[in-house]
């Protein structure tokens, strides 16, 4: 791990920081610009997530280097009521909200790597990647 | 004919201002009696779904009013990121940039105009 970068969501207008900060760090280890493009709407999508069903939280970015090759990796933690059914969340087209519910299957799609640990009532945490 | 609306998206929108754009702009097509609505995103690095929507939402609102709303200049990363996204904005009209989506608008209008004068001759 190479640097860590921490941004809190609290409100609408930080997606708009956490957008910001990831595709600086996109910028910084070259990936290209539609790469960067995917891992910023990704990002946007989650932070989104985050601070709808989440009540807000944190996001940590990390410059990876893992033999010549550098990654771009971006965790959202919430302390949230947790997803009760991680399939069906994932699932394009399904929310509990009034958002299109694109979010999740979306960003999955947008990225390299995707993971997902929701625990009812303790928190979510969703954690992208994107190699160069 | 009814006027065209220009409104360029120059910077990286909040949600909160997003939803408020949609506001204004419905509003002011009623207001002015808009025939047409253009939308340059050319500054916006990216579009998520929330902007997705918005546009879409406007586009929607637009054509209950009877204007005609075309979204021009996106940028080539940001269309195949909308796509794997899983956000095809259908009923939504694209053009490349003004200048096209400016044709698009005046050859809609005549189009219409022509239809209007058809059914008034029958």
């Amino acid at each position: 791990m190479l640097q860590t970068e921490t941004i809190c969501v609290a409100a609408s207008g930080d997606i708009v920081a956490v957008r910001h900060a990831v595709r600086r760090q996109a910028v910084k280890i070259k990936l290209s610009l539609v790469d960067q493009t995917k891992i910023v709407t990704a990002a946007s999508e989650l932070a989104r997530n985050m601070l709808v069903y989440g009540g807000g939280g944190e996001v940590t970015l990390e410059v990876l280097q893992e033999g010549v090759r550098q990654g771009l990796r971006a965790h959202f933690v919430d302390a949230g009521p947790g997803i009760p059914d991680i399939n069906l969340a994932l699932r394009d087209g399904f929310t509990t909200g009034n958002g299109m519910g694109l979010g999740l299957g979306g960003a999955k799609r947008l990225v390299n790597e995707f993971s997902i640990e929701s625990t009812v009532g303790k928190g979510t945490r969703v954690t992208i990647t994107r190699w160069r | 004919m009814g006027d065209f609306l220009l409104v360029t998206i120059q910077v990286d929108m909040h949600d909160q201002l997003a939803s408020a754009l949609q506001d204004d702009l419905t509003n002011k097509i009623a207001k002015v009696n808009a025939k047409g609505v253009l939308i340059d995103i050319s500054s916006l690095d990216i579009v998520d779904s929330f902007i997705g929507r918005m546009l879409a939402n406007t586009s929607a609102m637009a054509r209950v009013l009877d204007a005609q709303t075309v979204v021009v200049g996106m940028q080539p990363a940001v269309a195949i990121t909308l796509v794997e996204l899983g956000l095809n904005l259908s009923g939504v009209h694209t053009a490349l940039d003004v200048e096209k989506g400016m044709e698009m608008l005046r050859r809609h209008i005549a189009m219409t105009e022509l239809d209007g004068d058809t059914s008034a001759s029958d």
